[in-house]
């Protein structure tokens, strides 16, 4: 071995590399777990499922250490080239992938499937990287906002094409990135904004506020309040403008309190949503006033927030019922849990949640858990892996699981934060943030927080690509960080 | 390290980090520690859910007789996880296999994709209630059986094949686009079963079991309290007269072809045959998929809906509509006579006619089917000064057939119709260059060959459009949906764009036809039917022979177009047909004096072998 190498492992984050092992061999374990066959079971079966990921995980070491062996240099010289093959590769994939399941994104070579879509992720971090430690970039230039987006949704479009939602969604996270670097909070704050108003808008969108009231829904009731509230904190955080915040506070509590005593005790049928309505209008004429009082344009923006909000509301509940197709809007409803349709997505939640909730404090015992081997979820060692390790391991299990990735996820940004170039900082967030978004995602679609998206959690989930493409994605960041000393850009 | 404006942010996102995962374990730590009722759940929550699939609408004839109706089929389900240790040998004799058998299935099972050992896996399906009454009570003894109770299409009369259509177990495609559908199910393939699938196919219901740790069912979940009861499929009363249609399969034994009949007033098809034909009930069941491939293979096509989907030049049927549109353009009168001299002569073109008095008059020329007489209405219809163009000519001619129900699909509600053809313009200008030709160019037209193609219910459209003195109602099969409205389309008044007085000529010349005409042979005494002879030109053998009816004349009951295919001229086979047709329908019986007519066509073998 010569000297560079052995500086390398030398200079290798032992804390990133013990975090690792340890989540894919408690993945394995739950694996084992969940394809274990009370009667036939052997250990070193190839042609069980976790027979076939101990060979991933093999595949996974000779991936990570001919990652650490190769030059460093090549991936800032080949992350343009890298991107475009990915790109083409996706595309191709788009069009020669058999149906699996109504996905397309599944590339067959004999005995071996792979996602191009799993590994193109890293490509793109690469690229997002690269362009973003380029000379001259700034987040002021619109020119360079365009193409740094592009390099975002390009590949996120050709993979919602694939059918593969879950896996295109996780290219939002890298906006995380992009708020390290220096774009608004606002964008952020608005994305999020965004996904609740759509949501709620759907899961509420019939649901009356008060059960005898027909005509007005608790939806868009909701949306009109969290807007004012998130105004009136914006009020609060940027200007300190007390007297506004305490004005609307009291116009909107005096307003709800007399409209409950008048509907509850004179039995008037007023409408709720007109009073929201007052509270709104009044709250914008107050912020445009202020905007020309005071001449600070931040009033005007927080004023179209919240018109823009109710509108949102109201265009994603129409675009929602007239422009979707049925089956559609059934599998949001399903996912939204409006829709019992026990034998799918909420079915699979219902059960995960039991399996989970039974684990108790310390687990039924390693191979002891019932209800994940007796259950009919499909994704019982991909996506639900999660049960697994709540059934049979436990609250202590569980809360491990969740540090353990916590302790990756912030050894990843104490490590971006080290590195002396900035391309090796921009894509040690990438790595961050992506391994963030899929395991609260996929945690989160366990334990019934987030919707049903599909996509698996990190070194944990069965399956090659998965595993490899977050090996990859990894091993690349720690390859970088090692010679972090050595190598200077610009 | 970087130094950067945005330096704390890092904190920020550690601190989105940090937040999201507290609040995962704070919901853990409720789920798993705090709430005990998941525990609970688990302990009595391993449902196994069975699907109750409800029976499917039964199909009746316009006159109440039953003709499809369902029938039981079990499907064995085997738990391989549960089927442990009882007794193979056992098992395979109760169903009649060998014990290779059962380890060969088992061994199919266990390869397919998706294979658990704990849900039910298909073993063996279809049986029927003969095959599983005798093994019912034995099969209950072992572990890890279920059944699953389907229902099957049986059929009481063994006609319609094409019209009724047939379910089948359901696509990858049809699963994609309806969430209804999971894998196993059956659905409509094609007719009727298919175009009325979500009347038909009612809603599922589900029947929620409860299992012990280890798997075993240990009775219904909350006492059946979530159970949900199958809603039943709505019952269809379909236009058809079965014994019409039965009738009209006889006749065109032994012969390939079409019969369509429609009811004028109401666009109701009472028959649709398309021959060769065969037995609905070949695909049903187990025996589906042999006599799918082997009908699929047979030269003679029987799977090919031949009066939706076969397009013919309508030949000599088609001068009732050139009569309507070169009247209502002003070209001929009911008193305009042209010469034939043995057809149609132009320079060196000529279309022949047979021997008549010359010259006709309208009336006379459809009585006669005169091939010039038509040759020249058309040809000084396109080329008249009174449209800028050709072109305008043969558009106009156009719309006025479109509006007669050609070159379009009428919009059935039986699947797979194809829409016929008539040229426009644009495919003379192509072909000839812009306005460089002239009604001589497309003479053939105007007689209902060349390029002009119609399917047999077209034509049989026609004949009723003209019953109706000008205007039709879609053809559709289905008369009543009971708990349901049929398609408002079936409702809507059709109007064609001729006058309604100019179709009483046309009538009286079709009747003429039966009187003294082409269709002397095949009259009704007792009905005044009026009728148009037919040939259409096929390149490849023997003309077919095509006739459109309707009757009686006035207050028409039914319209009809019959082909027989490689058979000749119209008045030899078709008319006959749709003569005995009309007659069954109006009369109920043939009399003495055309026993024998009927007879020669139910014996006669116009195949080849
Ligand atoms: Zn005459
Ligand atoms: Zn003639």
């Amino acid at each position: 071995m010569d000297r560079r190498n052995e500086n390398i492992l030398n200079n290798i984050d032992i804390w990133t590399i013990g975090l690792y092992i340890a989540l894919v061999i408690f993945g394995w374990v739950s694996i084992y777990g969940a394809s274990y066959n009370f009667d036939d079971s052997d250990f070193w079966d190839f042609s069980q499922r976790f027979g076939k990921q101990l060979v991933w995980i093999g595949c996974s070491v000779v991936i990570a250490a001919v990652l650490l062996m190769l030059d460093v240099k090549i991936y800032t010289t080949l992350a343009y080239v890298i991107y475009g093959f990915f790109i083409i590769l996706l595309i191709v994939t788009l069009l020669v992938a058999p149906d699996t399941r109504g996905s397309h994104s599944w590339l067959v070579m004999g005995p071996i499937s792979l996602q191009p879509a799993e590994f193109a992720k890293t490509a793109t971090c690469l690229c997002l990287a690269k362009y973003m430690s380029s000379y001259g970039f700034t987040m002021k230039n619109i020119r360079q906002m365009v193409v740094m987006c592009l390099i975002i949704f390009v590949p996120m479009l050709i993979i919602v094409a694939q059918n593969e939602t879950g896996s295109a969604l996780a290219y939002l996270a890298l906006f995380l990135v992009l708020y390290r670097q220096g774009m608004t909070g606002i964008v952020l704050l608005l994305g999020v904004c965004a996904a609740v108003f759509f949501v709620v808008s759907i899961r509420f969108g019939a649901t009356p506020i008060v059960d005898s009231i027909p005509g007005e829904t608790l939806g868009m009731f909701a949306i009109m309040i969290m807007a004012v509230v998130i105004a009136l904190s914006m009020v609060y955080f940027y200007y300190k403008d007390k007297t506004l915040v305490k004005t609307i506070s009291i116009l909107g509590v005096s307003l709800f309190a007399v409209g409950i005593i008048v509907y509850n005790y004179l039995d008037v049928k007023i409408k709720f949503s007109y009073l929201a309505y007052i509270v709104v209008g009044s709250l914008i004429l107050y912020l445009l006033s202020q905007a020309i009082r005071q001449r600070k344009w931040g009033y005007f923006l927080i004023s179209i927030f919240v018109a823009g909000s109710i509108g949102f509301g109201q265009v994603s509940d129409y675009a929602f019922n007239k422009i979707l197709q049925p089956h559609q809007q059934t599998r949001i409803k399903v996912t939204l849990g409006m829709e019992n349709d026990l034998k799918k997505s909420g079915y699979n939640v219902n059960q995960s949640m039991i399996a989970i909730g039974s684990g108790r404090l310390t687990g039924k015992g390693f191979l002891q858990g019932t209800q994940t081997k007796l259950k009919y979820v499909p994704e019982q060692d991909t996506d639900f892996i999660f049960c697994t390790v709540g059934e049979e391991h436990g609250f202590i299990g569980t809360t491990a699981v969740v540090v353990g990735f916590l302790a990756l996820m912030l050894r990843l940004i104490s490590l971006a934060e080290r590195q002396r170039s900035l391309f090796s900082r921009i894509y040690g967030y990438c790595v961050a943030s992506i391994i963030f978004f899929h395991v609260a995602i996929n945690i989160g679609m366990v334990i019934g927080l987030t919707p049903v998206i599909g996509i698996p959690l990190p070194f944990f989930s069965y399956g090659g690509s998965s595993l490899w493409s977050f090996t990859i994605l990894l091993f690349i960041f720690l390859r970088l960080d090692a010679s972090r000393k050595e190598y200077m850009m610009e | 390290m970087i130094n950067d404006s945005n330096d704390n942010r890092r904190y920020t996102i550690s601190l989105i980090m940090v937040a999201v995962c507290l609040i995962y374990i704070i919901r853990l730590f409720s789920i798993q520690i705090v709430d005990k009722s998941y525990l609970e759940q688990s302990q009595n929550n391993a449902y196994l859910r069975k699907v109750i699939y409800p029976s499917r609408g039964l199909l009746t004839d316009r006159n109440g007789r039953l003709i499809v109706f369902n029938k039981s089929a079990y499907d064995i389900m085997i738990v391989p996880r549960e089927a442990r240790g009882f007794d193979t040998l056992a098992f395979a004799n109760t169903l009649g296999i060998t014990k290779a058998d059962f380890i060969k299935r088992m061994g199919i099972i266990k390869r397919k994709s998706g294979y658990s050992p704990y849900v039910p896996q298909l073993f063996m399906s279809q049986l029927s209630d003969e095959e599983y009454g005798p093994v019912s009570e034995k099969l209950y003894k072992f572990n890890g059986i279920y059944v699953q109770k389907r229902t099957l299409r049986e059929y009481n009369y063994h006609n319609a094949a094409l019209a009724l259509g047939s379910i089948g177990e359901v696509s990858k495609k049809q699963i994609e686009a309806d969430d209804f559908y999971q894998q196993g199910d059956y659905a409509g393939q094609n007719g009727i079963e298919l175009t009325y699938e979500k009347v038909l196919r009612g809603e599922k219901g589900e029947e929620i079991l409860l299992r012990d740790s280890r798997g075993r069912v240990k009775g219904k979940y909350e006492d059946g309290k979530y159970d949900k009861k199958p809603v039943p499929g709505k019952d269809i009363e379909l236009s058809l007269d079965i014994e019409l249609q039965k009738y009209g399969e006889e006749l065109m034994n032994g012969k390939i072809g079409s019969i369509a009949a429609i009811e004028p007033s109401t666009g109701e098809i009472l028959a649709l045959v398309s021959s060769p034909t065969y037995d609905p009930s070949m695909l049903v069941g187990r025996k589906r998929s042999a006599n799918f491939a082997a009908l699929s293979k047979d030269p003679l096509k029987p799977l090919f809906d031949r009066p939706m989907m076969a397009q013919y030049p309508p030949g000599s049927t088609f001068k009732t509509a050139q009569a309507l549109v070169l009247q209502q353009e002003g070209i001929i009168t009911p008193n305009t006579a042209y010469g034939c001299q043995h057809g149609f002569h132009a320079g060196a073109l000529s279309v022949g006619c047979h021997g008549h008095e010359s010259p006709l008059n309208l009336k006379h020329s459809i009585q006669h089917s005169c091939n010039a007489y038509y040759c020249c209405g058309f040809r000084s219809m396109i080329d008249n000064r009174k449209y800028k163009n050709v072109s305008e000519a043969i558009d106009v001619w156009k719309n006025h057939m479109v509006s007669l129900g050609f070159g379009y699909k009428l919009g059935a509600d039986v699947p797979n119709e194809k829409r016929g053809y008539i040229p426009n313009s644009s495919v003379y200008n192509k072909v000839y260059g812009e306005n460089r030709w002239k009604g001589l160019t497309i003479i053939s037209l105007s007689i209902g060959q060349g390029e002009v193609l119609a399917t047999p219910l077209q034509i049989a459209n026609l004949g009723a459009t003209i019953a109706n003195r000008g205007y039709f109602y879609t053809p559709h099969l289905v008369k009543k949906i009971f708990g349901g409205e049929i398609d408002s389309s079936f409702i809507t008044r059709h109007n064609s764009t001729i006058d309604p007085k100019y179709y009483e000529i046309v009538v009286e010349g079709m009747e003429l036809v039966m009187i003294s005409g082409t269709g002397y042979y095949s009259r009704i005494d007792s009905i005044a039917v009026c009728g148009k002879t037919g040939t259409a030109e096929n390149p490849h053998g023997k003309d077919h022979s095509i006739f459109m009816a309707f009757a009686p004349k006035d207050d028409p009951k039914i319209a009809i177009s019959v082909v027989v295919e490689n058979s000749g001229f119209g008045a030899t086979w078709a008319a006959p047909i749709a003569t005995l047709m009309i007659e069954k329908y109006l009369k109920g019986e043939i009399p003495k004096r055309r026993k024998h007519i009927e007879q020669r066509l139910l014996d006669a073998n116009l195949i080849k072998e």
